[in-house]
C-alpha cells in the first residue's frame, strides 16, 4: 500500500489508495507490462499470465502464472482463442488468486492473438467475481495481420466488454496514422504499445498521485460501472507558455478521437492533467473548457496531478467512453465472491511495507463496498433498457467530405446535436 | 464581331442550385451595363464543388446559351467563381528595406515589398487565387496608400492572400474549358458578392458580406477601402433542407419545396400549434406536419450557421469592422425574418442584397442570388481597366479616379 505523505489530503487517507494490479496476459500483454516495471509504477502489483514458457521466462514481473495443459506441451495456444479460452477455464481458480485482493484490476492485453483473445475474457470475469474494479486496455491487431485475428480480436472485445467495467481498446489500424510509414516493424508495435502504456499511465497517475484535484476511486468506479464501454483515448503533451492551448489543439486533431468527433459522441469523459508546480488554475480551466465545450452531453471527471520534475511541461490524458449497447449477458452468471485473501494483498504493497490494521480495516471495507456493488449490478441488468428510436444520418451528405468544425461535423442536423425534442 | 466582343465581360458562377451566367458590357463612357441574363439549376455539385461532371456541365451549357440568347452576343470567355470549403484568406505582411542613400522610394521598391509579401508558406497543393494589397506601413507609420515618391527607410504592406487546393479549383476550371469557353481569371465567390453590393463608402466604413449560398457560405469583410478578411464554410440551404427531411422525416424534394413556403429564419409567435398538411398528387392530405417543428428546425440551422461567422470574426478580430453593416446576399437572404436573426448575431444594421454599383436589367440586378455573378462582371470590367493602353488623356482621367473613391 503506498501511503500518501500529503497531509494536507486527510480524505485520502480515510478512502485508503486502491490496489491496483495490473495483469499482462499473453505475449502482447506480458511484453507491456514490462515496460511498466519502473519507478514509476511502483505500488502496483503487476502479474504476467500466459500461455507460453519462452516470454514468461523472459518478464521481470513479480507474479507469473504459466496456463498450461498436457497437450499444448508449453508451446502456447498456437494462436487459437479456443484453446486460450479452455485452458483459461480449466485455470479459473488459480486466475481467481491472482486477481485476489485488489480494489482496480488493468488488464493489459493485445488481442488477436490464442492466449490474449483466449484468457483476457475469463480473467476479466475472475477479477470482476472478486469484487474489483476492472479496466481492460487491449490492442486489436493491424488490418493486414490477417482476417482470423481481426475476428478473434473483436469478438474477444465483446466479450470482456460484456464482462469488464470499462474497456479502452486501441485498434493499431488508427494508431498507425500517428507512424511514419517508414517506421520499422519492431519501432510501430512499440509505439502503438507505448499509447496504451500511455493510457494506463493516465489511469495510474489519476489513481496514485497527490492531485490539485484529486480523483477518487469513486469517482472513476461512478464513471466505468454499469457502463459496459467502450472507450478512447488520447494523450497530449505539450510544454512553453502557450501549452494549454497547444494541448487542446493536439487534443482536438488527434486521430485516436476521430479528430473530436469521439469526443462529441462520449457519454463520459475523463480527464486527466499532469505538470509542473508551475500548473496555474487558469490553464486547467482553460483545457476544461475547451474539452466540456466538446462534449456538452457527457459527465467529465478530470483530475489534476503535480510532479515536480515536470518543468513547464504539460500532459493530458484523455478518456471517453461511449456506451454501447445493453450488454451481452457474460457467459456464467456473477457467482458469489469468495472471502478476502489477505496473503496476496500483502504482496502487492509496495516494498513489502506490512499495512497497519487500521488501513486493512478499511480495504476490508472497501472491497465489501465493490461486492455490494456488484450484487447492485447483477439486479440492475434487469432493468428494460430503451431502443434508439431515432436514427440520424447525415442524408445527402452522407459521403461527401465532412464539415468539421471545432470537433462538430456540421453535417448532422443542428437540431439534433442541440438536443431538441421533435414529437 | 470581335470589336464588340472586347467589350464583354461575362461573369459564371457554378453554384450548388444553380449555375448562373451575366453578360455586362463596357460602353462608350466606360461605365458598365448588364445586358444578359442565364441560369440554369445545378447538378453534381455538392458543397460548392464540383462531383459529377457530366451533368454538372449540362447545366453550364444551358445557361450560357440562356445569356448568350438575352444578351445576342456570343460568349468566349468567363470570368469563373470558385469556392469550396478549401478555400481560405489571411493577412500576410511583406517587408522591405529602403537601400538608396536618398532614402527615396521608388516604382521597384513597391514592387520589391509586394513580391516579398506574396512569397508565403502555402501547401504544395495550395495555390493563391487573390492577393489583394490593403495598405503600406512606412517606418512603422500604418494606412499610407501610395508610397512611391515618399522617404523612408523600411517600407512594408499587408496583402490579404485567399488560396485554395489547386486541383479541386481546375476541376471547373476544366469543365468549362471543355465546353469550348476560355477562362480569363478565377475569383472567390465571396468576393464578387462583396464587389456586386458594396459601395466604396461602405467599404471605407467597414462592412461584412454574407453569401448564403445553397452548399457552402462565403463572407468577406472590408474595412477602411481593403478587404480584411475572407471565409467559407461548406453549409449552405442544402443543409436545411437535408435537416428538414431528417427531422420531419420526409423526402428531401418535398422538404426544398416546404422550406421555400413555410420556411423562417426565427420562429414567429404566430405559428404555434400551427400544422400543414401535406397532400399528394390527387389532393389528398397524406401527412401533417408541425409547423413550429419545421421553424424552429431551420432556426437553428440558420442561427448556428451566423453564429459560426460571427466566432470566426471575433477570432479573427474582425468583428468590429461590422458596424457598418451586414450584407446578405445568395438564396439564403430570401429566408423570411433572416435580417432579423443577422441583425440580433451581429448587433449591426443589415440590408439583403442589392446591387448599387451596377446599371443595366432592373429584373437580374434586383435578385440576391445573381449578385455573385454580377461581381464577377463586376470583377472583370475592374480587371479590363487595368490592363487597358494608356493614351495621355486616359492617363490624366486615372490620375484622378486614382484620388476618387473607386467604384
Amino acid at each position: 500500500m503506498t501511503s500518501n505523505p500529503d497531509t494536507q489530503t486527510p480524505a485520502l487517507e480515510i478512502s485508503g489508495t486502491p490496489v491496483i494490479k495490473i495483469i499482462g496476459i499473453g505475449t502482447a500483454g506480458v511484453g507491456l507490462v514490462e515496460t511498466l516495471n519502473g519507478p514509476e509504477f511502483a505500488g502496483a502489483a503487476l502479474v504476467a499470465v500466459t500461455t507460453d514458457q519462452a516470454a514468461l521466462n523472459a518478464s521481470t514481473a513479480p507474479h507469473k502464472f504459466l496456463l498450461e495443459t498436457k497437450a499444448a506441451r508449453g508451446l502456447g495456444t498456437g494462436g487459437d482463442a479456443e484453446r486460450g479460452y479452455a485452458l483459461a477455464e480449466e485455470h479459473f481458480d488459480t486466475l481467481k488468486t491472482a486477481c485476489a485482493g485488489a480494489n482496480v484490476i488493468l488488464l493489459v492485453a493485445g488481442l488477436g492473438g490464442g492466449a490474449g483473445s483466449g484468457i483476457t475474457p475469463v480473467i476479466a470475469r475472475a477479477a470482476r467475481e472478486t469484487g474489483a474494479l476492472v479496466l481492460g486496455f487491449v490492442t486489436l491487431p493491424f488490418e493486414c495481420e490477417g482476417n482470423r485475428r481481426g475476428a478473434q480480436a473483436r469478438a474477444s472485445l465483446n466479450q470482456i466488454k460484456a464482462v469488464a467495467d470499462g474497456v479502452i481498446c486501441l485498434p493499431n489500424q488508427k494508431a498507425s496514422k500517428l507512424i511514419d510509414e517508414n517506421t520499422s516493424l519492431v519501432d510501430t508495435y512499440r509505439i502503438s504499445g507505448g499509447l496504451l502504456t500511455e493510457a494506463i499511465r493516465g489511469v495510474w497517475q489519476l489513481l496514485t498521485r497527490p492531485g490539485l484535484i484529486q480523483i477518487h476511486l469513486a469517482d472513476l468506479c461512478a464513471l466505468v460501472r454499469d457502463k459496459n464501454s467502450e472507450g478512447v483515448f488520447a494523450f497530449v503533451e505539450s510544454s512553453g507558455p502557450t501549452r494549454s492551448r497547444e494541448v487542446v489543439e493536439k487534443l482536438l486533431a488527434h486521430p485516436l478521437l476521430d479528430e473530436g468527433r469521439a469526443l462529441n459522441e462520449s457519454d463520459a469523459v475523463l480527464v486527466s492533467l499532469m505538470a509542473g508546480c508551475d500548473l496555474t488554475m487558469g490553464e486547467v480551466n482553460r483545457i476544461m473548457e475547451q474539452i466540456t465545450r466538446q462534449c456538452e452531453r457527457a459527465q467529465v471527471i478530470m483530475g489534476a496531478a503535480v510532479d515536480d520534475a515536470w518543468k513547464s511541461r504539460l500532459s493530458v490524458t484523455l478518456i471517453a467512453a461511449k456506451h454501447n449497447q445493453p450488454p451481452v449477458e457474460p457467459a456464467e452468471p456473477v457467482a458469489h465472491r469468495p472471502g478476502r485473501t489477505t496473503s496476496r494483498t500483502s504482496q502487492s504493497s509496495s516494498a513489502g511495507a506490512t499495512p497497519s490494521p487500521l488501513l486493512m480495516q478499511q480495504r476490508e471495507q472497501l472491497v465489501k463496498q465493490h461486492a455490494a456493488a456488484v450484487r447492485r449490478k447483477s439486479d440492475s441488468k434487469m432493468k428494460q433498457e430503451m431502443l434508439p428510436l431515432v436514427t440520424i444520418t447525415k442524408g445527402r451528405f452522407d459521403k461527401s467530405e465532412p464539415t468539421i468544425h471545432k470537433g462538430e461535423d456540421l453535417d448532422v442536423p443542428t437540431y439534433y446535436r442541440r438536443g431538441m425534442p421533435l414529437n | 464581331m470581335f470589336e464588340a466582343n472586347s467589350n464583354l465581360i461575362v461573369g459564371l458562377e457554378i453554384g450548388t442550385s444553380k449555375v448562373c451566367a451575366v453578360v455586362g458590357e463596357i460602353n462608350d463612357a466606360g461605365a458598365l451595363n448588364i445586358i444578359g441574363l442565364g441560369q440554369a439549376p445545378a447538378r453534381g455539385v455538392r458543397k460548392g464543388e464540383i462531383v459529377e461532371t457530366t451533368i454538372a456541365e449540362e447545366a453550364v451549357r444551358q445557361a450560357i446559351v440562356e445569356a448568350e440568347q438575352m444578351a445576342n452576343v456570343e460568349i468566349c470567355n468567363v470570368y469563373l467563381g470558385v469556392t469550396g470549403a478549401h478555400v481560405r484568406g489571411f493577412n500576410n505582411r511583406g517587408v522591405h528595406r529602403v537601400l538608396s542613400a536618398d532614402r527615396d522610394i521608388t516604382k521597384d521598391d513597391v514592387s520589391d515589398v509586394i513580391k516579398n509579401a506574396r512569397t508565403i508558406n502555402l501547401p504544395k497543393e495550395n495555390s493563391i487565387i487573390h492577393d489583394v494589397r490593403q495598405h503600406f506601413l512606412l517606418d512603422g507609420h500604418e494606412g499610407i496608400v501610395n508610397p512611391e515618391g515618399m522617404v523612408g527607410s523600411l517600407l512594408e504592406v499587408d496583402v490579404h492572400v485567399v488560396h485554395g487546393v489547386t486541383n479541386r479549383m481546375q476541376n471547373s476550371v476544366r469543365l468549362v474549358r471543355n465546353l469550348n469557353l476560355e477562362v480569363n481569371e478565377i475569383v472567390f465567390t465571396g468576393l464578387a458578392s462583396a464587389l456586386a453590393m458594396l459601395t466604396s463608402e461602405q467599404k471605407e466604413i467597414g462592412a461584412l458580406v454574407v453569401d448564403l449560398g445553397g452548399g457552402t457560405t462565403n463572407y468577406v469583410v472590408y474595412a477602411n477601402g481593403v478587404i480584411k478578411h475572407t471565409g467559407v464554410f461548406a453549409i449552405g440551404g442544402d443543409h436545411v433542407s437535408n435537416d428538414l427531411g431528417q427531422g420531419l422525416k420526409i423526402p428531401l424534394s418535398r422538404a426544398e419545396k416546404l422550406k421555400l413556403e413555410f420556411g423562417a429564419a426565427v420562429v414567429p409567435e404566430s405559428s404555434k400549434g400551427q400544422t400543414i398538411s401535406l397532400c399528394n398528387e390527387m389532393n389528398l392530405p397524406i401527412k401533417t406536419l408541425n409547423l413550429e417543428h419545421l421553424q424552429r428546425i431551420m432556426a437553428l440551422r440558420l442561427e448556428e450557421l451566423l453564429q459560426i461567422i460571427r466566432d470566426d470574426l471575433e477570432e479573427a478580430g474582425a468583428l468590429h469592422y461590422v458596424q457598418g453593416g451586414v450584407f446578405l446576399c445568395g438564396g439564403g437572404a430570401r429566408i423570411p425574418h433572416i435580417a432579423q436573426l443577422a441583425e440580433t448575431i451581429f448587433q449591426a444594421p443589415v440590408s439583403l442584397g442589392q446591387t448599387n454599383t451596377i446599371s443595366g436589367l432592373k429584373s437580374a440586378l434586383d435578385q440576391p442570388e445573381f449578385l455573385t455573378a454580377i461581381g464577377l462582371v463586376k470583377y472583370g470590367s475592374m480587371r479590363k481597366r487595368k490592363a487597358e493602353p494608356t493614351g495621355l488623356l486616359t492617363n490624366l482621367q486615372n490620375m484622378f479616379t486614382r484620388f476618387l473613391p473607386q467604384r
